[in-house]
């Protein structure tokens, strides 16, 4: 069941009428069912429902039995505080740290090996291959990849983290973390929620108020808005390009990039957008995901607004833990006495940074090119994070910050260096994407956009007026909401007649404008993928 | 607390520490600088800080970071 078949939007009807209709009390158990039922439908024969309650149960037990180590630990010393040192007092609360690690080490061998497994099996395997002579190459293995499964694993690790560590209590009711685990609007493209944030909203009762659900229904409009008419449409154009490589290079794939960052963007935040504004309709907040990315003036700023709930959950649960450990402290103070203060300090952060990025990469797919893709963002972000106080001395020599325009060419070297490393996400392998960029500066056809080739895309006329109207649109949101900090919705809802009219004109344009028909193909969003 | 400062003032030597209080929400200190200070203290202080300490109420300012410190030291 696609986020855009007619059937979600039936699901998601028959859902939120129940929503309101059943006793408040039986509000959350109702999600889980229609979670349940959702992801039974993406594969009836419930190959996905087994591996996610997997997942469930071992967190379920594994946060109980950490929340019962780590609470029984505290009452021990309490009891004992006059009793003990500071030492034994510290000694103990490293053995109860060492007891909880054991039981998160095995939850996590569990959920994450689940995920490794399913995911990464067959690019083992191929790699493998690529040593061994053909007749003794391994068979790939027929294993499914459950819908949606790094973004519920990860969700389910950050739960068992946290309990862990103490920061949240463990949630006794396996029914309640259940839908933790598989809540149907962020089950397959995130955000990815914590539980600290998301439980109380979740399980509480939400009364019916108007304005929260006219904000949702909007949202997911606006959502549907940025999937059906644009990226769905603008897909059209980029397919040949990335595929018939020998015809469309030079400066089709400038084209293609730029298409494609669009494309993504349209794509990504129209599916948050529709997940956040289900639940806004429920009374249920999501974090969100994006604040603007792509008005960013610089790489590491638009990792602060693009895909947050990923980008903190790495941080959080990667960074911060492998740049803390004595190991990597010691290291610090080893490189700092051996290579000097400045250089030696960076040592542990450029090497947790790498760690991180690389993960990112094989997160995001079993790929070389999403390894690539995310080694790529490390260099950047780390020549970025070197050649800073270059920067600064620059732009104070020739007062840069102070100059119009110079916001503007920040923001667009912003927008190109990330859409030219995400062209790994586009073409089939790592070298043809290489020679497609380099291509890009040394095959540049200018022609090609005023001899009509760009109608040989598969788009006409018409299609193209409706991008650049599109365009306009999301570009006029975009800088409204950057230089008022104000909320559109928010304001809209201030003028109800004009809220009915923009949602009306919402539908009206899915309606009419949304990519169907003959040479269309209402895809699953591209994070679905991952 | 003379000692954090210095270490804070070495980071960023522009920054009003005594009325500052969103270092971290206001991004003039990032993850990296975080991972500095964590290593700084462990090594002029003696005071290891965990990662699930680090979070933007811990950081957000001198005080807060030297309430963490001196908790983390009594523990």
């Amino acid at each position: 069941m696609l986020f855009t078949s007619y059937s979600f939007v039936l699901f998601v009807a028959a859902v939120l009428l129940l929503y309101y209709i059943v006793p408040r009390k039986f509000q959350w158990p109702l999600l889980l069912v229609a979670s349940y039922y959702f992801y039974y439908c993406a594969d009836t024969k419930g190959r996905y429902l087994l591996f996610i309650t997997v997942t469930s149960v071992v967190t379920w037990i594994c946060g109980i039995v950490m929340d019962k180590i780590g609470t029984e630990g505290d009452a021990y010393v309490k009891a004992h505080k006059a009793d003990l040192s500071k030492e034994e007092r510290k000694a103990y609360k490293a053995q109860v740290k060492h007891k909880k690690n054991m039981v998160l080490l095995l939850s996590l061998l569990i959920t994450i090996g689940i995920l490794a497994v399913t995911k990464y099996t067959n690019f083992v395997i191929t790699n493998i291959n690529s040593f061994l002579k053909p007749g003794n190459a391994i068979r790939a293995m027929d294993i499914i990849v459950p819908l949606g499964i790094s973004f519920y694993t990860f969700q389910a690790a950050s739960y068992l983290i946290d309990v862990s560590r103490g920061t949240i209590k463990s949630e006794k009711n396996f029914f309640k973390m259940a839908l933790f685990v598989s809540y149907f609007p962020q089950l397959v493209q995130g955000p990815i929620s914590r539980f600290g944030d998301l439980s109380q909203t979740l399980y509480e009762p939400h009364k019916f108020e108007l304005n929260g659900f006219g904000r949702g229904l909007i949202r997911i409009l606006w959502g549907y808005f940025k999937k059906l008419v644009i990226a769905d449409r603008i897909m059209i154009a980029i397919k040949p390009m990335i595929t018939i490589t020998d015809k469309y290079f030079g400066t089709y794939v400038f084209i293609a990039m730029l298409f494609y960052a669009f494309e993504l963007y349209c794509d990504f935040t129209g599916g948050i957008d529709i997940t956040i504004g289900i639940s806004e309709c429920m009374g249920i907040k999501l974090k969100e995901n994006f604040i603007l990315p792509y008005f960013s003036k610089n790489v590491k700023e638009y990792w602060n607004r693009w895909h947050i709930t990923m980008g903190t959950w790495f941080t959080d649960y990667i960074f911060y833990p492998l740049s803390v450990s004595p190991r990597m402290l010691k290291l610090s103070k080893w490189s700092r006495s051996h290579l000097g203060d400045k250089l030696g300090k960076r040592v542990t952060v450029y090497l947790s940074c790498f760690l991180v990025w690389l993960a990112t990469g094989v997160w995001h797919g079993a790929a070389w090119n999403f390894i690539v893709w995310g080694l790529a963002n490390y260099v950047i972000i780390m020549v970025s994070q070197e050649l800073e106080p270059l920067y600064a001395k620059f732009h104070g020599k020739f007062h840069l910050k102070d100059k119009p325009g110079y916001a503007m060419f920040e923001i667009c070297r912003t927008i190109f260096i990330m859409s030219c490393i995400r062209l790994f996400d586009c073409y089939r392998n790592v070298p043809l994407t290489f020679k497609m960029i380099g291509s890009m500066f040394t095959k540049a056809n200018l022609k090609v956009y005023v001899d009509g080739s760009l109608m040989e895309l598969g788009l006409t006329a018409a299609d193209y007026t409706v991008l650049v109207i599109g365009f306009i649109i999301v570009l006029g949101v975009g800088v409204y909401k950057a230089q008022t900090k104000k909320d559109v919705r928010t304001e809209l809802s201030k003028n109800i007649p004009l809220f009915c009219l923009v949602c009306v004109l919402l539908v009206i344009s899915v309606a009419v404008l949304g990519a169907y028909g003959n040479g269309y193909d209402s895809t699953q969003f591209i994070y679905n993928q991952f | 607390m003379e000692e954090l400062l210095e270490i804070l003032r070495d980071l960023h030597s522009d920054v009003d520490y005594d009325t500052c209080e969103t270092l971290v929400d206001d991004r003039i200190i990032d993850s990296f600088d975080i991972i500095s200070i964590v290593a700084e203290v462990d090594d002029r202080l003696d005071v290891s800080i965990p990662a699930e300490e680090i979070i933007p109420e811990n950081f957000n300012s001198a005080k807060a970071l030297w309430a963490l410190i001196e908790r983390l030291e009594n523990d």
